[in-house]
């Protein structure tokens, strides 16, 4: 089927819906075929898919993985994310291989760059080659891939251990610790109505797992009460908030849970298409999911008439290609269509108007798995676990200082001494809860809850220990989404910038009171003036730092009035250089 | 009561705001009333003395431009970027796309009709910036006049609130960036 080829004729069914023609999967194609996307292949690939040529290229433009020039035939992304990088590791082997960052090397052989969280954090240092995570890289590592490298061994004969990619499931609760037989859930659902059901994942009080915490059984009444003859289910595994990977280890053992819990929010709204959005990053498990998708169709879990039950629904996976924005709903959707993931204006919503302009439910992979489990279960089950107003379960992915990262199955309302205690992590200087558009919490607040009324969180506790030099973590998150700003908005765009440079300034040494008084202003203003939540929470770092951890920034002060934004002699120095002058007047 | 003293100058810029400044026309006299010029292209006044405003045209692209604000900003009680070179860089921080050996090179040795090609290095001429900057990335700036060139109403709304003693606000017809 052709997602871009309008809409497809309803209900008449569809089996094994083939992606092969979207166009961030060509994209993909002509990336790994030629190293980067040739320039007349554009307009080939416009005309083929039906696309205007400039669709074509701001798709490309906007993905982090395509790229105009052409990549080494080995393509390192190294992680810059504060628990899976270590950007030391990345100039090591810049060094060994004589390469600059982002530069392509004279004989075509290596590219090194780097890449936001890719999600490996319970690895330690971590890199994309040529799209495979590669785990836990130390210097001794970093010199047998130069070696490989300059012998022009291809990647799929370097050493395979050192691909691996383990679950570390730390702490099994609610969710992880039942064992699921694929289609019980689908099973259960015999002898009961729609209405029945959805008052069944209603009755459990179930919210979004990806931090926004909105009640879903409400979200999925609305988008089956939406006016239309077609809706879809989409699941949100664009996992990209640094130091989250619990989308990963669902992906990777508990697919069953995610893809039933979609088959059955499709028989509840009525919808017969749904879609996986896969993070470009967790590529390496595409094929283990379209197998799995294929088992599930071979045993009449999906496809046509669903265990006799007259049930319609089959799913397909959409891979994304390095785009933090895109884990925004309606940015995931933009990206579904083919476009630059731009996120929409809100209202109206996606369960009123979402794919294809189409009532869509997007949920988060964990959300979907829980829903398989409340049908199989009971909503008493769920409610077993957790506060009242949050309940259940959640899953957080442990980084950082702590002996044990990991995923933690916690019951709501776990206090963050508890979770501390549990990965064995001591000296804590601070938690970021959430990633960094979550909260940054220091000591005093270790006795609060994660719960949506408390500390609300999509699952990312990255832990930082006193070794750690706190202002420069909140420049390296302020700095991560000044990189991942869309630029659609002006106050994000420039705003985000804005803070990267002040707090850039401020780490160098270079600040003073009134850097710092300015920070905060803009910082107020892109959270309050950004068109979505990116912008919105782009500033919390450094607001959180600024109230929780004001000595940090003071300690680093210069106590003088003001400091220019640059080195003014060194800004001089080209044109001494040029007119060959070097007198008092050339100087300032 | 002796009156307010007011420096102003155009740095890298175009002398727009001036002009605009001059827009208010009639309104000038009554101005003068209280305000008094310091250092300005309108007397030919060379330098500042300890002032209460100074108005700040035009963006930083040479050591002269760090010069002359430095000597603005040490003399004015309250310093006003004016307009958007002085704001954001505006029309000069175009060269900014292009490096300074690319931007001398093409205006002195490459371009069509240069007589005697050199890259001018004469100590009289002040040394350019690498890169063109906004005012408020050297020195403390106190308020922001937008618009390219801001409208004369809004230089006599600004100047008419701080002699007054109001925090000055400009209202959203004078508040613009073109």
């Amino acid at each position: 089927m052709h997602v871009h080829h309008g809409q497809e004729s309803q209900p008449g069914f569809l089996t094994q819906p083939q992606l092969n023609d979207h166009l961030l999967h060509r994209l993909h194609d002509l990336q790994t075929r030629f190293r980067h996307i040739p320039q007349p292949s554009i307009a080939e690939l416009a005309e083929e898919l039906q696309l205007p040529i400039t669709q074509v290229e701001a798709v490309i433009d906007f993905y982090a993985f395509f790229h105009r020039q052409p990549r080494g035939q080995t393509d390192i992304l190294f992680s810059n994310c504060t628990s899976c990088g270590d950007l030391a590791l990345m100039q090591q082997l810049c060094d060994r291989l004589q390469v600059e960052p982002e530069q392509t090397r004279a004989d075509g052989r290596i590219s090194i760059g780097q890449a936001s969280c890719i999600g490996m954090c319970d690895h330690g240092p971590s890199a994309l080659v040529n799209g495979i995570p590669l785990t836990s890289i130390t210097a001794e590592l970093i010199e047998q891939m130069a070696a490989l490298i300059e012998s022009d061994t291809p990647v799929a004969s370097w050493p395979e251990n050192w691909f691996r990619v383990g679950n570390h499931i730390r702490k099994e609760g609610l969710l992880l610790s039942e064992s699921f037989e694929p289609g019980s859930a689908l099973k259960s659902m015999r002898g009961r109505n729609r209405d029945q059901l959805l008052e069944a994942i209603t009755a459990s009080g179930l919210k979004g797992r990806g931090g926004a915490g909105f009640s879903t059984g409400m979200k999925w009444q609305f988008c089956r009460d939406a006016e239309s003859t077609t809706r879809y289910v989409v699941c949100n595994a664009d996992e990209g908030e640094p130091g989250t990977f619990k989308d990963r280890i669902l992906l990777n053992s508990h697919a069953d849970e995610v893809f039933e819990g979609m088959t059955i929010c499709g028989h509840i709204i009525g919808a017969t298409q749904g879609y996986l959005y896969l993070r470009g990053e967790y590529r390496y498990l595409l094929d283990a999911l379209n197998t799995t998708l294929q088992r599930r169709r071979d045993a009449g879990l999906l496809g046509a008439n669903i265990l006799g039950e007259g049930i319609d629904f089959d799913i397909a996976i959409v891979v994304g290609a390095g785009a933090y924005i895109c884990g925004e709903e309606s940015a995931l959707i933009e990206s579904m269509e083919q476009k630059p993931g731009i996120p929409r204006i809100r209202p109206p919503f996606p369960v009123t108007c979402g794919f294809r302009n189409q009532p869509t439910v997007v949920n988060n992979v964990e959300t979907l798995a829980a829903a398989a489990n409340i049908i199989l279960r009971g909503h008493e089950w769920f409610e077993t676990r957790g506060t009242w107003q949050s309940r259940g379960s959640k899953l957080l992915s442990v980084s950082g200082d702590c002996a044990r990262p990991g995923i933690y199955e916690v019951a709501f309302g776990v206090t963050i001494e508890d979770i501390l205690h549990d990965c064995g992590a001591t000296d804590v200087q601070a938690v970021q809860v959430g990633g960094p558009s979550g909260s940054l919490v220091g000591p005093d607040k270790f006795s609060h809850c994660i719960a949506f009324e408390d500390i609300a969180t999509g699952g990312s506790f990255m832990i930082f220990n006193h070794t750690r030099d706190l202002l420069d973590i909140i420049g390296k998150f302020t700095r991560f989404f000044a990189h991942e700003s869309c630029g659609f908005c002006t106050p994000c765009r420039v705003g985000t910038t804005l803070l990267n440079n002040g707090m850039q300034k401020i780490c160098s040494g270079h600040g003073t009171a009134h850097d710092v008084d300015e920070l905060a202003r803009t910082a107020a203003l892109v959270s309050r003036r950004s068109h979505c939540g990116l912008g919105i929470t782009a500033a919390n770092p450094i607001r959180d730092g600024l109230k929780h951890f004001p000595q940090l920034f003071e300690a680093r002060l210069l106590h003088q009035e003001m400091e220019p934004e640059f080195n003014l002699d060194a800004s001089l120095a080209e044109a001494r250089k040029l007119t060959r002058r070097d007198d008092a007047e050339a100087h300032l | 009561m002796s009156k307010v003293r007011v420096a102003t100058t155009s740095l890298a810029g175009c002398f727009g705001c001036h002009m605009s400044f001059l827009d208010m026309d009639e309104r000038i006299v009554g101005l003068l009333e209280h305000v008094e010029f310091s250092r300005s292209p309108i007397n030919d006044i060379k330098h500042c003395e300890p002032c209460d405003i100074g108005l700040v045209e035009g963006a930083l692209c040479n050591a002269d431009n760090v010069h002359v604000l430095r000597e603005f900003r040490e003399n004015c009680k309250i310093l006003i970027a004016v307009g958007a070179c002085a704001i954001n860089g505006g029309v000069p921080a175009m060269r900014n796309h292009f490096s300074l050996q690319e931007c001398l090179e093409e205006a002195f040795l490459d371009e069509i009709g240069v007589d005697n090609p050199h890259i001018p290095n004469d100590v009289e001429i002040p040394l350019l910036l690498s890169k063109v900057h906004p005012l408020h990335e050297v020195v403390k700036v106190d308020y922001y006049l937008p618009g390219c060139p801001p409208p004369a109403d809004a230089f006599v709304k600004i100047l008419t609130d701080l002699l007054e003693g109001r925090e000055p606000a400009l209202p959203k017809n004078m508040l613009h960036y073109d």
